[in-house]
């Protein structure tokens, strides 16, 4: 499929599958922009699948084959899910939603735009000079990806799975922190964040907020439960 | 050409499969169903034992009319049915049933998670149906079905991870390939969270709380008619052969049998998916529904420690072994 490539080469003679992945980036970049523009909550959240999806095939196609089904299996089915979730409970009206509009807008553009030209700036100077061969055996294949996480990256994996350990008992901690003050004290007292929400919502709208991981909804469940065995 | 040829006829094949497989399920439940609760099922279409039933239960489905809401959210209302079926259909390319190079749609390196992670993406179809029908039952049924989710996919990914372990790969094919008889002992509590689990993400009885229809009509699927609604059923019993044909693969040796293994390797993966099959449609019949709270307990607090323990137990006989 590519002729010669891999011996010089360049950005002159693009092959089907460099063509296929300027295609799919450039959707994918669509599909992120109109999930930050729509005016509609839960169109955001569907056009969000778009993008990750997308980024999904550009992985596929630079042979990461084990990142990208990760990528749908944890971004699409459960970060997605959980931010949908955490939608239909708070208010996921049909059409548009003119409150969901921030005064911020300019600033967020800024940050974007800011943090997309330092991530492209360094992931093009570290990569400048290699090139991936299409043809031979896959890099990214599951054998590759495991021996190299953990032969040469085993310290950062070991400290980011730490991170996302006190996450989650973070997340425990936040959804029982009313739980002393429930017998007879007054549950107004408790510091809620939503005004006029029904203790129920914004109580299952945390994990959604932070929507990290599909664990954080742990606690959440099982609190429910707890709470409804009680009272 | 002849790679384009091949690559066509295995897409066919696994296209009438996916038709194919699906009817019979939901045929046998039919049939499974009526003889378990004393009765006979459908009996008149097609003349011997009513069975081109679900053929008929087609022709009506297309015959009626395809309503849209008018409060509905248009596009995602009819997006979804397709959302939520096409994903059983690519898992079904990336099942080995035979022992040959052959027999799977296509070898894919990372199978379970490929398999896993497309089956999640099914999901969002219901929760799309859920939101996009403008109706309160329609987006209690979508919530139920997002929390049923989130709670059963965490023990569903562990379980395969200890076969994945146990093989020392997670392709499809290689775990097949270093399939051992022992291996059924070693990993049955695995194989049982797994099952469970993934009826659980099907919404079948017991777990079919969100689609509860004495409390809230049919769920997500309530405004659904016609051709849209048959494509939710046709989802639902093509997610039971995907999940059966898994749980094959991964826990019960797909091909491989007391006898015959290199020509009849398929007839033991159909074989043990028709029984599992039959499982699927004897647990509707003989358990209640579970309630919301049983259900998220039953995941957090049983299957879950299960599936760790399970991991364990795979983690300490495989060092053992080597």
């Amino acid at each position: 499929m590519i002729p010669a490539a891999a011996g010089h080469p360049g950005f002159l003679s693009p092959t089907g599958v460099e063509i296929a992945f300027v295609l799919v980036g450039l959707a994918t970049l669509g599909a992120a922009l109109v999930t930050v523009t729509t005016k509609q909550l839960v169109h955001a959240a569907l056009w969000l699948v778009v993008a990750l999806g997308g980024l999904a095939v550009e992985y596929l196609l630079l042979t990461a084959e084990f990142i990208a089904w990760v990528q749908v299996l944890i971004y699409v089915g459960s970060i997605v899910v959980l931010l949908l979730f955490g939608l239909m409970l708070t208010r996921a009206p049909i059409g548009r939603s003119p409150d969901a509009d921030s005064d911020n807008r300019w600033i967020a553009a800024g940050v974007a735009g800011a943090s997309a030209a330092v991530l492209v700036w360094v992931v093009a100077d570290a990569f400048r000079t290699t090139w991936i061969d299409l043809d031979g055996p896959a890099q990214g294949s599951t054998q590759a990806t495991g021996a190299f996480l953990f032969r040469h990256w085993v310290l950062p994996f070991e400290a980011l799975s730490v991170l996302l350990l006190a996450a989650l008992v973070g997340a425990i901690v936040l959804s029982r922190k009313d739980r002393g003050t429930l017998p007879g004290k007054d549950r107004g007292a408790a510091p809620r964040t939503v005004g006029g929400a029904a203790p129920g919502d914004d109580r299952a709208a945390t994990p959604a907020e932070d929507g990290e991981a599909a664990p954080d909804a742990v606690p959440e469940a099982g609190s429910r439960t707890d709470r409804e065995g009680t009272s | 050409m002849n790679d384009v040829l091949d690559v066509a006829i295995r897409l066919v094949i696994v296209f009438a499969v996916f038709m194919v497989l699906p009817l019979v399920v939901g045929q046998a439940e039919h049939k499974v169903m009526a003889h378990m609760q004393g009765r006979l099922g459908p009996m008149y279409a097609g003349g011997f034992h009513g069975w081109a039933q679900l053929v008929a239960d087609g022709v009506k489905f297309a015959q009626k009319e395809d309503i849209v809401p008018a409060a509905a959210d248009r596009r995602v209302f009819q997006l979804a049915p397709a959302v939520a079926l096409l994903p059983y259909l690519l898992v079904l390319v990336a099942l080995p049933i035979g022992p040959s190079e052959g027999a799977v749609g296509q070898v894919v390196d990372a199978g379970i998670f490929f398999v896993l992670a497309v089956m999640g993406v099914g999901v969002l179809g219901s929760l799309m149906a859920g939101w996009a029908s403008a109706n309160k039952f329609s987006l209690l049924g979508g919530l139920r079905t997002a929390a049923q989710l989130l709670a059963y996919e965490l023990p569903m990914l562990l379980a395969a991870a200890s076969v994945a372990m146990a093989a020392g790969t997670v392709s499809l094919p290689g775990i097949l390939n270093a399939f051992q008889w022992w291996w059924l002992p070693w990993q049955i509590v695995g194989a049982l969270v797994f099952f469970v689990a993934g009826l659980a993400e099907l919404q079948r009885p017991p777990f079919d709380m969100p689609v509860a229809d004495s409390e809230i009509i049919f769920g997500a699927y309530t405004e659904y008619s016609g051709l849209r609604f048959a494509l939710f059923l046709l989802a639902e019993y093509a997610g039971i052969v995907v999940l059966c044909g898994l749980t094959t693969v991964l826990f019960l040796g797909g091909w491989h049998g007391p006898l015959g293994a290199d020509g009849l390797g398929w007839v033991w993966t159909l074989l043990k998916t028709a029984v599992l099959a039959f499982v699927v449609i004897w647990l509707r019949v003989t358990y209640p529904r579970l309630r919301e709270d049983q259900l998220q307990k039953l995941a957090w607090t049983v299957l879950i420690p299960l599936a760790l323990a399970q991991i364990a137990l795979t983690g300490i006989v495989k060092v053992a072994i080597d």
